[in-house]
């Protein structure tokens, strides 16, 4: 992974004196709340409904192992013992006081880690596909482009204060795992026919309030254009986005307002002047970012199918974890393995002090001492021994990472909703409890399959309602809170918006609905077919029917 | 008397800034004026022939492309914050000095704070009127707060990746 030279540290130190300084003036009354409010968003830091929440960057998802024991003590010393996998990749801590941050900050600085722009109107972390670097289908390790944009965008003096916030993801790989097109910009990697590397860039997808699919404005970008085509984009979003209005101010309105055609125009314009500059990439700069992604020391193995077979024979609960939890890697040998942080009844994506811990150590003797967290708040271990799966799979077991349902329905987005977010119009973690207990037979949702089922407290779209299979949003009715129900969403390639099924539900009719959903499916489906494929044939209606239905 | 930053410091403001519904009446031929873009416009000649020193000042939602083709009449062009987590004056700045190449004083005006001006500097800013119950001698403080820069910008045209040992 990425290692600090002395530049990249004497900057985040610069930061962590900066912010110390900050904070001071705040609480000493120099810095009044609203100045002091777009300062300590930029670092990462909500005021919530019970404590600030701290959110910390992690590139593009990648974490060392010591980088993962400084989650746990940051845990363990300034929370209540637990952090949270975020769908942006980011880990954030519910419970650290005020006057504690300027010293968390320093321990992360210790381990190259640090809260810039996790938050706020800036440009926020750049995320990617969970599996990058190890995927069969991939065409580029996406890594080196996340950490050139991380770099380029880390205090962009002129993009500090833009209309919204921004979010760029990168895919490397044949299937979109980065969800590219519900970002602000969407970068995938494309070949032209003399074999050149460059991007398709896609701008103004998004979610929340007004969601939408991004368009594609380039369909080849030259590698060596993209910092100043980046450049370009955002400084027609910053002198031209809307700041009337909050809700209209992200780059979506202004692509759609425009059309993404003009708005290309205007892109192109702006980066006519800035082409070849500078700011262009160089070989030698991509080759020095390049190098901190090279394979670590794989040994030269075969793959496991006949053992691995056997051992599926004599522990079925093997065979399904196999099935569930693991993923294809690129080397002969190997297994990328996803840990599950969806246990019935755990907030999806939290993990404790001491599993963090454990993770770390896993990560040290089963992978090379990396770790990535996934967009679906899980934590995966992307290096492991085909020969070394049966004994890790019983060390995730005694941690509780063993859980086998990584794509199943009970493998549930959430956002914190009205447990912990201040924003929030109805809980989010409760509802997935439910549905997670009343999806109890591993049979069955085994037999469901593949199904991405998200959950929002809000409008704001945090656990990405508008992009699963089915979507929940809390919404709030005279004061009651009711979920309303959506179906068809996708946040893979060719990416869609979910379509509303109807009026909201009750708190406690949720798990029947989604009940009912899954049995129109289930009756429905030809061989083979997927809930999506299902859903995309038959339209809404015949879900609609059945859960609305008459009770008899 | 207010003071401003220039160049790193504190300096008495010698120079008016005409408020936004200016007009030509009661104008003195000698002071050092920064004047509203609408009076400009307006009255481009008249403001030309004055003896005094001459300057513009622009709305954040007015683009610096207006004058582009008019800036050796201006020693000073300000650019007026709204509100300090406004950014699109930093656009401007960047595209005064390295695209129109500009290099008279660019001054930040209007809700400027400490917290940003060291990335106002980068973008191109050289002076900085801070809001009225700010201390300019504080503020000076923020230029020292970071050793490094990663990107390209009017202070730096060379990004951190082509300066790097
Ligand atoms: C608890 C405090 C949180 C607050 C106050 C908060 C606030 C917000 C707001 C205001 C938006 C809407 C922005 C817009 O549409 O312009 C948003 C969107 C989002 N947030 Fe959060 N959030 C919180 C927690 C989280 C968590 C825990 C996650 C991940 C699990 C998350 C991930 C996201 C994502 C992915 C979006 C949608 C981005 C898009 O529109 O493209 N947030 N959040
Ligand atoms: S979706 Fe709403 S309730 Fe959930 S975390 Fe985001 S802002 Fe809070």
């Amino acid at each position: 992974m990425y290692v600090y030279d002395e530049y990249d540290q004497r900057i985040v130190e610069d930061r962590v004196k900066q912010f110390r300084d900050q904070t001071r003036r705040y609480l000493a009354g120099e810095l009044s709340g609203e100045e002091f409010r777009p300062l300590r968003l930029q670092n990462g830091l909500y005021i919530q409904r019970f404590a600030p929440m701290l959110r910390v960057a992690v590139p593009y998802g990648l974490m060392s192992s010591a980088q993962v024991r400084m989650m746990a003590k940051i845990a363990r010393d300034y929370d209540k013992g637990y952090a949270h996998i975020s769908t942006r990749q980011n880990v954030q801590f519910n419970w650290p006081d005020l006057e504690d941050v300027p010293d968390i900050l320093a321990e992360l600085a210790t381990v190259q880690m640090h809260a810039i722009q996790t938050s706020g109107n800036c440009i926020r972390n750049t995320t990617t596909d969970q599996f990058a670097g190890v995927a069969k289908d991939e065409l580029i390790d996406p890594r080196p482009w996340c950490e050139i944009i991380r770099q380029w965008s880390t205090f962009h003096p002129e993009f500090t204060h833009l209309p919204r916030k921004f979010k760029i993801a990168v895919n490397g790989a044949v299937s979109d795992r980065a969800a590219i097109e519900v970002h602000d910009i969407g970068l995938e990697a494309v070949q032209n026919a003399a074999g050149e590397l460059g991007f398709r860039v896609s701008v103004g997808g998004g979610l929340g309030r007004t969601p939408i699919v991004g368009s594609f404005i380039n369909e080849f970008l030259p590698w060596q254009h993209l910092i100043s085509y980046l450049d370009a984009i955002l400084r027609v979003y910053n002198r031209y986005g809307r700041r009337d209005n909050k809700y209209k101010a992200r780059i979506k309105i202004l692509v759609k307002a425009l059309t993404p055609e003009v708005f290309a125009e205007r892109v192109d314009a702006e980066w006519a002047h800035l082409k070849d500059g500078p700011t262009t990439l160089t070989e030698a700069e991509v080759a020095r970012v390049a190098a901190h992604f090279i394979d670590p020391a794989y040994a030269a193995l075969a793959d496991q199918d006949a053992a691995l077979a056997q051992l599926d024979a004599e522990h079925p609960g093997f065979a399904r974890w196999r099935q569930r939890n693991t993923f294809a890697h690129k080397r002969p040998g190997y297994v990328a393995v996803t840990l599950s942080l969806k246990p019935t009844g755990v907030a999806p994506g939290d993990v404790t002090d001491k599993q963090l811990d454990a993770i770390a150590d896993l990560a040290d003797r089963y992978s090379f001492g990396e770790v990535r967290n996934s967009h679906n708040q899980n934590i995966i271990l992307a290096d492991v021994e085909q020969a070394q799966l049966f004994t890790l799979w019983g060390e995730l077991r005694e941690n509780g990472f063993a859980t086998p349902n990584v794509g199943l329905l009970t493998d549930i987005i959430c956002c914190p909703g009205g447990d912990f977010c201040s924003l929030a119009n109805a809980k989010s973690i409760p509802i997935a409890e439910a549905i997670q207990r009343r999806f109890d037979d591993l049979d069955y949702l085994f037999d469901i399959g593949n199904i991405d089922l998200n959950i929002s407290g809000c409008m704001n779209a945090c656990g990405h309602h508008h992009v699963g299979h089915i979507g929940i949003l809390g919404v709030d009715k005279k004061g009651q809170e009711f979920y309303q129900v959506s179906l068809g969403g996708s946040a893979g390639r060719d990416a869609s918006l979910a379509q509303i099924l109807g009026p909201s539900f009750a708190e406690a009719d949720m798990a029947d609905v989604i009940d009912k959903i899954i049995k129109v499916y289930v009756e429905q489906r030809t061989d083979e077919e997927s809930f999506l494929d299902t859903f995309r044939r038959v339209g809404v209606d015949p879900f609609k029917e059945r859960v609305y239905a008459a009770n008899h | 008397m207010q003071r401003i930053i220039k160049n790193g410091q504190v300096l008495d403001e010698t120079w008016h800034l005409l408020p936004k519904d200016a007009t030509l009446d009661g104008i003195s031929n000698c002071d050092d004026l920064i004047v509203p873009l609408a009076l400009w416009r307006e009255h481009a000649h008249a403001l030309k022939a004055r003896d005094g020193g001459l300057g513009v000042w622009l709305e954040a939602g007015e683009e610096i492309e207006e004058i582009a083709d008019q800036l050796d009449n201006f020693q000073v062009i300000a650019l007026n914050f709204p509100a300090f987590t406004d950014g699109r004056h930093c656009s401007s700045a960047y595209l005064l000095r390295t695209r129109y190449g500009y290099k008279g004083e660019v001054r930040a005006i209007g809700d400027v704070l400490r917290d940003q001006l060291l990335s106002y500097q980068r973008v191109g800013f050289d002076a900085f009127a801070l809001r009225a119950d700010k201390d300019p001698l504080d503020a000076l403080k923020a230029f020292e707060e970071f050793s490094e820069v990663y990107q390209a910008s009017a202070d730096q045209p060379q990004p951190l990746f082509r300066r790097r040992a």
